[in-house]
């Protein structure tokens, strides 16, 4: 088991820190950083071409566990409401609504996102993973590690957290154990299942790094 | 009568195994559906307006327009003009639609007019509360007054513990279709069998016409027992609608709002001492608020209820806020709190280790015998003796200390009743009308069942989460282990008696002598004799037994029974600086009976622990005086402690032959209560001087530090 400090190698990608990880280390208010978290483009321009959609229904097409799916969605619609009220992939839930829990956490182009805080039109064009696609055949050694640590209880923040820590071990796939608090606080669980997660990440990222996932 | 009794301690194959959720992987897998991911058919969703003042008259309200919007099926008027809203979140009226979107529009353009009424939603400061303050009788026992004339030593402090919420994941809600003259109902609910009823009450409709349907429940903590009055909105919406089905969960603001919350505790309290730290007396006034029906006298003194001299008095009192519930062991923690800060408190004005004091007065406590064992065990485990130091004593801004605390719960089995199948082709099926809240009470039942009948787990398909089911009571105090397992228990063994009748002469046996074991029915002194489970149920020709057992909770019959008691340590470090108090361990030794599983034992007490850290760092209610608005209903800054917040935590079950005897009681509850006691004592430890309130967030500690406490 390594237990090597990577946070200071040269080159090394992301560490999957969460929003909630990165407010409480920064120490600034929530209305200074949400403005910063604003994509630049969005507020320079009303859509992409300066073409208006909305406020009614208009098509939407998104890539989805690796199939496309077209939807009449309002632009107003969450990606978190299309998958859970339109799509029926309900793995994601809708818990605080506010980018704070990440119970409806997702992989957007390999990185978790809080699906309530990303509007549906927006998701268009980029890959979507959800708790669905990473469970269609074999279960993923992270849903397997849950369950053998017992990372869960009433189990809706589990999907959230099976999610939020694939991102992470995808991108870290070898963490200490002070890796695996900081990767996964952007993810809240109110029955206090912390001390199975903290185990279930560890015996995910051995059993991934063992070959026995695709 | 058959032998109900839990098969010895070592001869068990099953129970007390650590044994994986059986549910575990349809929750990581995003498979499991809770109610609030059904979507029957034709569903509409249902939306809440509620009140924007903590105080006001309605003086009009006028719903044509969102009875015009696109898409809305249905609108309902649920307070009236000229009738008064007590809280903000009060529910004024609902609207259905075919679409989220289109509800929520619906609801803007509902105008509603407010006279709006003074308000009162602040209770620390009793003094404050004028009329709205309820002083009940004051309960004297011994003489108080010439104790504490006498005493060596005597505390005399206020301390206090907030109104908090349950916060559960899941908001509260349901899915209802009133269609005719039935209901089909898909709550989310910690009382699958009695919620029918409930709503029936309040929609006239018989029970027996209600189908409740609940396969997972995203977390109740004490707070999910009834339909609510959203549930009979999403019902009268749903007839209103052409018998569609209605969803309709509270949103996240309106949930930490109206759903529920645990009660403040406040309290000025005096104990004196001789001067080895025996107690001789203890005064306490204290207040406390649940909303507008006050809030009632947590035990004090806790635990230690035998202290000869007692002056208590209690007011409680009536704020303009969301009303309380049930909350994972009602008042015990706030009981546990406000008696071992006292205690702790005056362990340090006598110069004593608080571990010392609280053993000397155990002989107050109903448990002595439980407790000296547990407080030697859990010093054991912190290594107490060796790390403990008097009141703020160490080296640099970061200072580190223990806390102790003790509980009492009482637990038990509630009312169940369990079918078993038993079919001709050696399948079982298991049903009973209960629910799992994350417990592991399919796993518990599962495992009882695979003990009795000698069959592994895979070979019960078990069924819970239908009113259709044997009925089962609400999981509530603890009491649902100890409830299914005695009626599984009884109804397997009934099932197995039928299949050994059957089975008995193709072995030339009687009945009486026939055991099942691994997955075979054989001759009790002659396993030569012995038929596979498959081939034994082929004997019942084309008949399937089905055989009930029930759990009477006043016939516990040696198999559950009541009352524990538990030690539970903290150990933190404090930077004086910043005022930042952070976890390092936590120790939990906790009283059982039989435990069914000790892994998800263990799991619940780590959340029952994690919660309370919840409690004592950050959790809190946050009401604004002025506008009388609850101003963090959000899951940003009405604060649960995440997964870096705390720190390692050992858990110890005192499984033993003596205790295992007492049959299963039950653990949700207990773990959960003394841990804000625990970890407040600490933080008294480390820095030198006690914080008053909690949670014990920087800016308390500092104030602390800097002798402003609150």
């Amino acid at each position: 088991m390594s237990s090597k400090n990577d946070s200071e190698v040269p080159g090394k990608p992301n560490r999957g820190v969460s929003r909630r990880g990165f407010i409480r280390r920064a120490g600034i208010g929530g209305s200074v950083l949400g403005a910063g978290l604003l994509d630049k483009k969005a507020l320079a321009a009303p859509a992409a071409g300066g073409k208006f959609v909305g406020p009614g229904a208009v098509p939407i097409t998104l890539k989805i566990n690796a199939k496309a799916q077209t939807l009449n969605l309002e632009p107003r619609v969450t990606l978190l409401d299309a998958l859970r009220n339109d799509l029926e992939l309900t793995g994601a839930k809708r818990v605080c609504d506010r980018a704070t829990c990440g119970a409806c956490t997702v992989i957007l182009n390999g990185k978790s996102v809080y699906s309530c805080t990303v509007l549906a039109i927006d998701a268009q064009g980029k890959d979507i993973v959800t708790i669905e696609g990473i469970s269609s055949g074999k279960p993923h050694p992270v849903s397997k590690a849950f369950v053998n640590c017992d990372g869960q209880q009433c189990g809706y923040c589990t999907p959230g957290f099976v999610m939020a820590a694939k991102a992470f071990l995808d991108r870290n796939p070898d963490p200490t154990y002070e890796e695996v608090k900081e990767g996964l606080c952007g993810n809240l669980c109110r029955c206090g299942t912390y001390v199975g997660v903290r185990q279930a990440v560890l015996e995910a990222a051995k059993e991934m790094k063992g070959g026995n996932h695709a | 009568m058959p032998d109900y009794s839990w098969p010895p301690m070592d001869q068990r194959r099953v129970i007390g195994k650590p044994t994986k959720r059986r549910d575990g992987l349809e929750k990581s897998t995003g498979r499991a559906k809770y109610s609030s991911d059904e979507k029957p058919p034709g569903m509409l969703f249902g939306a809440l307006l509620t009140s924007p003042y903590a105080h006001a008259r309605i003086t009009s309200i006028d719903t044509t327009d969102a009875e015009h919007m696109p898409g809305v099926t249905a609108v309902h008027v649920m307070t009236a003009a000229g009738k008064e809203v007590q809280w903000e979140g009060a529910e004024i009226a609902t609207v259905a639609a075919v679409g989220e979107e289109q509800a929520n529009d619906a609801l803007r353009k509902i105008k509603v007019q407010y006279e709006v009424l003074p308000h009162l939603v602040r209770e620390e400061d009793l003094a404050k509360a004028g009329n709205r303050a309820k002083p009940a009788g004051e309960q004297v026992t011994g003489d108080p007054d010439k104790a504490f004339q006498e005493a060596d030593a005597m505390i005399e402090a206020t301390y206090g513990i907030p109104v908090i919420t349950h916060c559960c994941l899941e908001p509260h809600g349901n899915i209802v279709q009133f269609s005719g003259d039935h209901i089909n109902l898909w709550p989310s609910t910690q009382n699958v069998s009695g919620i029918g009823g409930d709503l029936g009450k309040s929609l006239e409709v018989p029970a027996a016409n209600i189908h409740v349907q609940m396969q997972y429940i995203g977390g109740g903590f004490g707070s999910k027992f009834a339909a609510d009055s959203w549930g009979v909105e999403a019902g009268l919406l749903s007839k209103a609608s052409g018998g569609k089905p209605v969803k309709m969960y509270l949103d996240r603001a309106t949930e930490l709002k109206i759903a529920g919350n645990r009660p403040s505790a406040f309290a000025n309290i005096k104990v004196a001492a001789k001067k080895d730290g025996t107690i001789t007396a203890w005064q306490s006034t204290s207040w406390a608020t649940g909303g507008m029906g006050g809030g009632g006298m947590p035990p004090l003194p806790y635990v230690f209820r035998n202290i000869p001299n007692v002056r208590l008095n209690h007011t409680a009192v009536a704020v303009n806020a969301g009303g309380a519930r049930a909350w994972r062991a009602p008042n015990h923690p706030q009981a546990s709190f406000l008696t071992c800060s006292a205690l702790e408190d005056l362990a340090a004005k006598l110069r004593l280790d608080p571990l010392e004091l609280f053993t000397k007065n155990l002989g107050y406590t109903e448990r002595e015998a439980t407790y000296k064992p547990q407080l030697q065990k859990a010093a054991e485990i912190m290594e107490w003796q060796k790390r403990w130091h008097p009141r703020g004593e160490g080296h640099g801004p970061v200072k580190q200390g223990l806390g102790l605390a003790i509980n009492t719960w009482g637990g038990g089995g509630h009312a169940s009743q369990c079918r078993t199948t038993i079919n001709p082709d050696g399948s079982v099926v298991l049903e009973i009308g209960t629910q799992d809240l994350g417990t592991g009470t399919r796993t518990a039942i599962t495992m009882v069942a695979a003990e009795t009948l000698g069959l592994p787990l895979g070979a019960i398909t078990l069924r819970i989460g239908d009113s259709d089911y044997p009925p089962d009571g609400a999981s509530g105090g603890s009491t649902t282990i100890g409830g299914v397992s005695p009626s599984t228990l009884k109804s397997t063994t009934n099932a197995l008696r039928k299949l050994f009748a059957a089975v008995a002469p193709s072995l030339s046996a009687t009945p009486d002598q026939l055991a099942a074991v691994d997955g075979r029915i054989q001759v009790k002194d002659d396993p030569a004799k012995s038929l596979p489970w498959q081939d034994a149920c082929r004997k019942l020709g084309t008949t399937k037994i089905s055989e009930m057992g029930e759990n009477n909770p006043r016939q516990p019959g040696g198999l559950m029974s009541q009352g524990v008691g538990g030690v539970q340590m903290a150990d933190v470090s404090v930077d004086t600086e910043t005022g930042i108090v952070k976890m390092n361990k936590f120790v939990a030794v906790q009283d059982c009976g039989l435990i069914i599983n000790p892994k998800l034992a263990e799991s619940q007490i780590h959340g029952a622990a994690i919660m309370g850290i919840c409690g004592a760092l950050f959790e809190e209610r946050v009401m604004d005086g002025q506008t009388g608005k609850y101003l963090n209903a959000d899951m940003e800054f009405y604060k649960l402690a995440g997964i870096a917040d705390i720190g390692e935590i050992v858990v110890h079950l005192d499984i033993t032959p003596e205790n295992d005897k007492r049959g299963v009681i039950g653990l949700g509850e207990p773990c959960a209560i003394g841990v804000i006691a625990a970890i407040g004592n600490a933080v008294a430890n480390a820095i030198g001087v006690r914080v008053s309130h909690v949670p014990l967030t920087a800016d308390r500690v500092l104030a602390a530090l800097e002798g402003r406490n609150a």
